[in-house]
């Protein structure tokens, strides 16, 4: 049914750009895996890896337990959705959701079967027959799908599937994605600029940057332990604080600011003289009147405030002119504060986190 | 009409529907029509012309069709400007594809600069190029001997083998030029879906790449076939004693008999031949006219 993917060692070079830099993972069979990261880390090139359509300058891939090297993608037991979907637009919807069927010498019969049936799956019972400029976005997208899964893949490679689609549609197609995962069981490997979509929808997420595979966890892994700051950057908001680490005990560590002292918990990697920065996230940095005698504080001013619906950011500069979030819950019954107001940012030294900045190349 | 006034003014519009109307009906429609018109009037000395004699008739076509050698030579000009047409498509097709869609498109438009410099020369001097390559004491010969592949040296200027060669290469970047476009403009996307659908290499030419191009491939068949069936310089040049080409029918009877009459009647069987393959082309290929002209 499915296969797991191992990377093992991967790095791809044009010219003397190094795109992917000796990322090494096993995605599970039958995971649904995100590889997610800015624009240009190689998420596609990872992506064309896989598939096959390009070798790597170095190490292997390995789909169920087999060496791909050499395989052309025609031969590759996945199926790729590509960034712009790619449908043929001469041929009818049918034909294209067939195509993988017809190469493989089935009856014209059993592939307008096979076809209806996966448009059903996909919900465009009627549409067998159109041509391909008359769907739209959402409706290109789930043909584009059912046309991948008509070669029973064991591994779904997604680029960007749904990028182009308007946040409604997108949110929709997310849990549909979703559900189609899990109900035909096939590996799944995502690949999203969108941390949101990354979080929301995958068993495992893979942050990138510029070609470093940075952290590989579950999503709230990802959010709640993030292995650097890149990573706690790109998955979220924080309040970053410089400073110095003063010393380290029983992992946690005392952490010397322009601002103050401040307890922090030491993130992986981190020791005495390792240059690291200080993450706290909005929702735990909290604000009261008077500056709290147990956790972390600093005296802010509130500059401006954002109504989000459940919950209100509030944007704060502190005495060094470097500005904060905090973010609270909507309560209709407590009073917001008002703009100018002089208050403390409090935060505890357990949701302070110190991290190196990245995983660098080398 | 009402956009082309509103963008460029009441003046401008006029002259250019003035130069359009010009170009169609005075360089193109009349002499065409005058031509035409001749071909149904017999060729009389010219105190005869207005004469008794001097009526519309079908007699020029009939010469044609009593003609045998005449109509096997029509006959020939089809059959070798199709060959002609079936080489350059096979010829061009994996060169357009490969300039397309492998070629770094950095380098692309060096190797069209070369592919077009030969065209800097004029048509008879490259047709006579090859006349000098093919001879019988030529340096093809010269060379295939040199290498050892041949012994004696081949007679290569016989039948219609040279005036193929020089036809296929002088108008073999008109097949290349539209079927490049027509590859160029397909998304590569949809090449490597094919791929990794499972197709094999020719299987996604067959269902993806060539529907895709089938314009340009029309296109490219219409203009080498009429460039063909119209060539005078390389049939004349690269012929041997068995090989006529039906233009130089029309040019006899037009310059050597100065029957311009009959010549006329001829150049229409050949215009209304060249209708015929447009129109049979894009019935094959399924394309229509305004695809081919893009
Ligand atoms: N064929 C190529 N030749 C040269 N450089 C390339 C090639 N393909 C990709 N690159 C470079 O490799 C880097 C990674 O590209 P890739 O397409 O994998 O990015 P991505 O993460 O998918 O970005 P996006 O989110 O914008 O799609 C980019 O800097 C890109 O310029
Ligand atoms: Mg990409």
């Amino acid at each position: 049914m499915s296969e797991d993917v191992t990377l093992s060692n991967i790095s791809m070079d044009f010219g003397n750009f190094r795109a992917v830099d000796n990322v090494n993972i096993t995605i599970k069979a039958g995971e649904f895996f995100s590889f997610l990261g800015p624009s240009g880390c190689g998420k596609t090139t990872i992506l064309r890896l896989i598939s096959g359509f390009m070798d790597p300058t170095a190490g292997k891939i390995l789909i169920g337990g087999k060496d791909m090297t050499g395989t052309r993608p025609n031969e590759r037991p996945t199926a790729l959705i590509f960034q712009n979907l790619a449908l043929f637009p001469l041929m009818p919807i049918w034909e294209n959701i067939a195509f993988g069927l017809e190469v493989r010498g089935i009856d014209k019969a059993t592939r307008r079967k096979k076809a209806e049936e996966l448009l059903k799956l996909v919900d465009l019972k009627d549409s067998a027959d159109k041509k391909v400029s008359q769907l739209s976005g959402g409706q290109k997208q789930r043909v584009a799908i059912a046309r991948a899964l008509a070669v029973e893949p064991k591994v779904m490679l997604l680029d960007e599937p749904l990028s182009a689609l308007d946040l409604k549609l997108r949110q929709h197609m997310r849990a549909e994605l979703r559900a189609i995962q899990k109900r035909t069981g096939v590996t799944f490997i995502y690949i999203t600029h969108d941390q949101g979509e990354a979080l929301a929808m995958s068993d495992r997420v893979g942050v990138m940057s510029q070609g470093v595979l940075q952290q590989v966890s579950a999503p709230n892994e990802i959010y709640n332990n993030p292995a650097n700051g890149f990573v706690a950057s790109f998955v979220g908001e924080n309040n970053i604080f410089d400073g110095k680490i003063k010393a380290i005990k029983g992992g946690m560590a005392s952490f010397e600011t322009s601002q103050g002292v401040f307890d922090a918990k030491v993130g992986p990697g981190v020791e005495k003289n390792t240059v690291v920065r200080l993450y706290v996230r909005p929702e735990h940095s909290l604000l009261a009147k008077a500056a709290s005698k147990t956790s972390n504080s600093i005296p802010v001013e509130v500059t401006d405030l954002a109504f989000e619906g459940n919950f209100i950011n509030v944007f704060l500069r502190d005495a060094a002119g470097h500005t904060h979030m905090a973010q609270m819950q909507n309560d209709p019954n407590s009073p917001l504060p008002s703009r100018g107001s002089k208050l403390h940012m409090n935060f505890d030294g357990d949701d302070s986190l110190l991290l190196v900045h990245a995983k660098t190349r080398g | 009409m009402t956009e082309l006034i509103r963008r460029y003014g009441k003046s401008l519009t006029t002259l250019m529907v003035l130069l359009t109307a010009f170009w169609l009906l005075i360089l193109v429609l009349i002499p065409n029509l005058v031509l035409f018109q001749f071909s149904f009037k017999p060729y009389l000395p010219v105190d005869e012309l207005g004469g008794a004699k001097d009526f519309y008739s079908l007699n020029n076509y009939i010469t044609f069709f009593t003609s045998p050698i005449h109509i096997n030579i029509f006959f020939m000009t089809v059959l070798y400007s199709s060959a002609v047409t079936i080489l350059c498509l096979v010829l061009s097709y994996p060169l357009a594809y490969f300039l397309a869609k492998v070629v770094n498109p950095k380098t692309a438009p060096s190797i069209f600069l070369l592919l077009i410099i030969p065209l800097w020369v004029s048509e008879i001097l490259r047709s006579f190029a090859w006349f000098i390559i093919l001879a019988f004491n030529g340096p093809l010969n010269a060379m295939l001997q040199g290498i050892g592949l041949i012994q004696d040296p081949i007679r290569w200027i016989t039948g219609y083998n040279a005036v193929i060669v020089g036809l296929v290469y002088s108008y073999l970047l008109f097949m290349l030029l539209p079927i490049y476009n027509a590859i160029s403009s397909l998304d590569t996307n949809q090449i490597e879906a094919s791929e990794d659908l499972g197709a094999s290499l020719w299987r996604t030419h067959w269902r993806v790449v060539i529907p895709h191009s089938k314009p340009g491939i029309a296109s490219g068949c219409v203009m080498v076939f009429m460039l063909c069936a119209g060539s005078v310089i390389v049939p004349s040049t690269l012929a041997s004693p068995s090989s006529r080409w039906f233009t130089e029918i029309i040019q006899q009877w037009m310059f050597e008999g100065l029957d311009w009459n009959t010549g006329a009647a001829y150049a229409f069987l050949l215009l209304a031949l060249c209708i015929i393959f447009v129109s049979l082309v894009m019935r094959v290929l399924n394309v229509r006219l305004v695809d081919i002209a893009k």
